[in-house]
């Protein structure tokens, strides 16, 4: 019998791209597909796998291998299929010749994400078939399929997860891998060079595939009817099949493996033998309006919602009506996520508050100082936007109402496309100021390494770009790296930029506390006889300093990393290194 | 028999991930069905946390509804309050008895509630313990979450054995026999 393990829906993505013959993955970190690359890592003497500067260019360096005949991938979040959405609607035209796989994480219920995008709404708009897994076991088996699909049918394939999937662990049966042989390469302009000319010709292409792909999907394995009672019919699909499941076992359900396009005969016919038909899915009606528009009746998001993750008890309620006698949660204070204690970001955000600069922010760990008590971040959209957002605030109002801002951006970030909007920036004659937060890793999602950091995904030492040099040569002359803990530099050196009428970048310097794990500290401690209980401390809000009930601090040495920025801020000498 | 449901709720850092692992480990060892649902990404920064656990013959949704859980395993007190009403009438809770000020109350926008325990102990049968406190005793406090494991074993499916196995596999060679006093300290006051 074959091994079983307990896997994370992540690894098993990765486990079933390594089984299934994969030699090329690309990857942008991003929560919640961050794990498939860093479990495909460990595959690295069958295949190649980086970390790519962001998603399109991932996306570009899956196809490259793909049309140069051997199995490849990509994987990002939800919101990374947008930066990638320019080759992924071409690539469609293309098809391709190894097997090409992109793997979108959705995050319903946001845990970790600005919106609640749904991709296969991207799936249907680029026409690229979307699979989609319930537990951990099919997200290997599916990832295997999708490979095959894709060199059959000519196509990339987009293999959908979401937080829950990704995030949960299940029994897995590993298999061998399977070697794959290179497909030949053969210069095939008409298919692979995309001018108008060839394209059209590639779109009727397009629409042939879609409709053998509504037609053969009826008998692709991945797709099951599970008949039970037929007074309740459901179709659903991915991690909701598991609160049908849960909430309504007697129900007959049709499980769709593939979301996209639909196998329309398939649910004709489920649909004429069941009394009601449901659809359940999580965010979008995308199966229901498909199904209703074929003049099927069902019912979906008349009592579904289009919003956060579904439960069981939530399609007991809606389906069956059912009264649940659930306690209501106890009113407490919430614990919201935070900078950690010793975060750099921190330094830097108290600098800010103090000279009351707005920020226009981007996406990171840094995006947490919008909240009380820094309240410094004013503004985040997606990756790179703080810079280019800033930019057209100067442009909208002058130059002298940005005097007040700055813009922040990790450097991760920056690199991912903060770079574009820099470029914009001085080309378009700019005079903001922009701090690059620079921690030399991607924090948010766990510490990947990035173009920065001179080191590879696959742990091989490599060039690590000079962002200040970067920055000079784009012909920026205000380029200032401060350490982000150097708290009296670092606000002399925010005043003077703001004040210029020129571009400046501030590049403000320290690793995440959470990079170096060996790192021991030592803690600072609050000596109460000095201790004129002003509050100046408490004011960055750091987690490891409480309030006693006489009103001096008390630091939590199990929590204080010895970042001194306490210390810094207390006009009283009263905070010290324990021990000294 | 029928699934069994168990959460671990905390503060992010304080090692629920890890715990969910361990009796993840367990349940496939003991050759039941398991899924596990975790969170990563910012939630896991300084949040509250909450990661579940079912195991049993065959488990279909990989989380803990509310009124489900037979095991609440909380690492702090204001997030078993938080997640108390997710028990069974006659769940367990097992609670850390340490605070944590979330950042509402630094900030005095709030106030830590006063009582929690006594107030939860009227509804549900809970053990509490300070675990830091005996983990310190037991001269490393990062094995408060094993103390805290120790209680919760008695109130699941596996042998005493079992647990040792899982212990020894998981945690880094020279701290098994550390692990296992605590596991053991927590296992002996339930």
């Amino acid at each position: 019998m074959a091994e079983k393990v307990i896997m994370l829906g992540n690894a098993a993505i990765a486990r079933g791209a390594y089984e299934a013959g994969v030699k090329v993955s690309a990857a942008y970190p991003g929560t919640p597909s961050t794990e498939i690359s860093e479990n495909l890592v460990q595959y690295k003497d069958s295949l190649y796998c980086e970390w790519s500067p962001n998603e399109k260019v991932a996306m570009e360096v899956a196809i490259g291998a793909s049309m140069s005949g051997v199995r490849a991938m990509a994987s990002m979040k939800h919101v990374g299929v947008n930066v990638a959405a320019d080759p992924l609607y071409t690539v469609s035209y293309i098809g391709a010749n190894g097997g090409l796989v992109l793997v979108a994480a959705d995050d319903p219920g946001l845990y970790s994400s600005q919106n609640e995008q749904d991709t296969r709404m991207i799936g249907r708009a680029a026409h690229v078939p979307v699979l989609e897994p319930s537990d951990s076991q099919e997200a290997k088996d599916f990832m295997k399929f999708a490979f095959e699909m894709s060199e059959q049918y000519d196509t990339p394939v987009i293999l959908r997860t979401t937080t829950r999937l990704s995030h949960s662990q299940g029994l897995v049966e590993l298999c061998e891998r399977q070697e794959i042989e290179d497909k030949p390469y053969k210069r095939n302009p008409q298919k692979n060079v995309m001018m108008p000319g060839n394209a059209k010709g590639r779109h009727v292409f397009v629409e042939q595939r879609e409709n053998q792909l509504i037609e053969d999907g009826c008998d692709f394995p991945i797709n099951r009817i599970e008949w039970n009672d037929k007074k309740i019919g459901v179709i659903t699909s991915g991690i909701p099949y598991q609160y049908v499941k849960e909430a309504l076992p007697q129900a007959s359900v049709l499980k769709l493996g593939i979301v996209y396009p639909l196998p329309k005969k398939l649910i004709e016919q489920f649909a004429s033998e069941v009394e009601t038909l449901y659809v359940v899915e999580e965010l979008e009606p995308m199966i229901e309006e498909q199904v209703k528009s074929w003049g099927i009746p069902a019912i979906g998001k008349e009592i579904f919602t289009v919003q956060g993750e579904y439960s069981a008890n939530l399609l007991r309620t809606a389906v069956l009506g059912q009264k649940l006698e659930l306690k209501s949660p106890a009113q407490v204070p919430g614990r919201p996520p935070i900078l950690c204690p010793g975060c750099p970001h921190r330094s830097v955000y108290s600098v800010l508050n103090k000279l009351k600069i707005h920020a226009a922010g981007d996406i990171g760990c840094y995006t947490l100082g919008a909240v009380a008590p820094l309240s410094v971040v004013d503004t985040t959209i997606c990756m790179g936007a703080s810079i280019s957002s800033l930019h057209g605030m100067e442009k909208a109002k002058g130059k002298e109402y940005i005097k007040n801002w700055v813009a922040v951006i990790g450097d991760s970030t920056f690199l991912h496309t903060g770079i574009n909007s820099l470029m914009n920036m001085v080309y378009n004659q700019s005079t903001g100021t922009v701090i690059i937060l620079d921690n030399s890793t991607t924090g948010m999602t766990g510490h990947q390494d990035h173009a920065a950091t001179g080191k590879t995904l696959q742990g091989d030492p490599t060039w690590a770009i000079d962002i200040p040099g970067v920055c000079r040569a784009m012909g920026i002359k205000n380029v200032i790296e401060v350490n982000a803990f150097a708290l009296k530099e670092l606000e002399r050196v925010i005043k003077e930029e703001v004040a210029k009428d020129e571009i400046s970048v501030i590049i403000t310097k320290s690793p995440c506390v959470l990079l170096d794990k060996k790192r021991v500290y030592t803690p600072y401690v609050c000596d109460s006889e000095k201790c004129k209980k002003c509050g100046m401390c408490m004011k960055p809000g750091c987690p490891a300093m409480t309030k006693k009930a006489d009103g001096t601090i008390l630091i939590d040495d199990t929590m204080c990393t010895g970042c001194g920025l306490c210390e810094q801020l207390c006009k009283f000498g009263a905070i010290r290194k324990a021990g000294e | 028999m029928e699934t069994k449901n168990i959460m671990i709720v905390g503060v992010g850092g304080q090692g629920t991930l890890l715990t969910s692992r361990i009796l993840g480990g367990l349940a496939l060892e003991a050759g039941y069905d398991v899924k596990l649902s975790e969170v990563h990404g910012m939630a896991q920064r300084g949040g509250s946390v909450v990661t579940y656990v079912r195991y049993g013959e065959n488990v279909a949704e990989p989380i803990v509804e509310e009124g489900c859980a037979d095991v609440l395993i909380a690492f702090e007190q204001l997030e078993a309050m938080r997640y108390v009403h997710f028990l069974k009438k006659d769940g367990v809770l097992i609670c850390n008895t340490q605070e944590i000020d979330p950042m509402p109350v630094v900030i005095g926008a709030a106030s830590y509630p006063e009582n929690i325990l006594p107030q939860l102990s009227e509804e549900y049968t809970v053990y509490s313990i300070d675990a830091m406190n005996e983990a310190k005793q037991l001269g490393n406090s990062r094995v408060f979450n094993t103390i805290v494991l120790g209680i919760a074993a008695q109130h699941m499916d596996f042998t005493k054995e079992q647990w040792y196995d899982v212990i020894k596999k998981t945690v880094p060679v020279k701290s098994i026999d550390i692990n296992l006093q605590a596991f053991e300290t927590g296992y002996q006051l339930s």
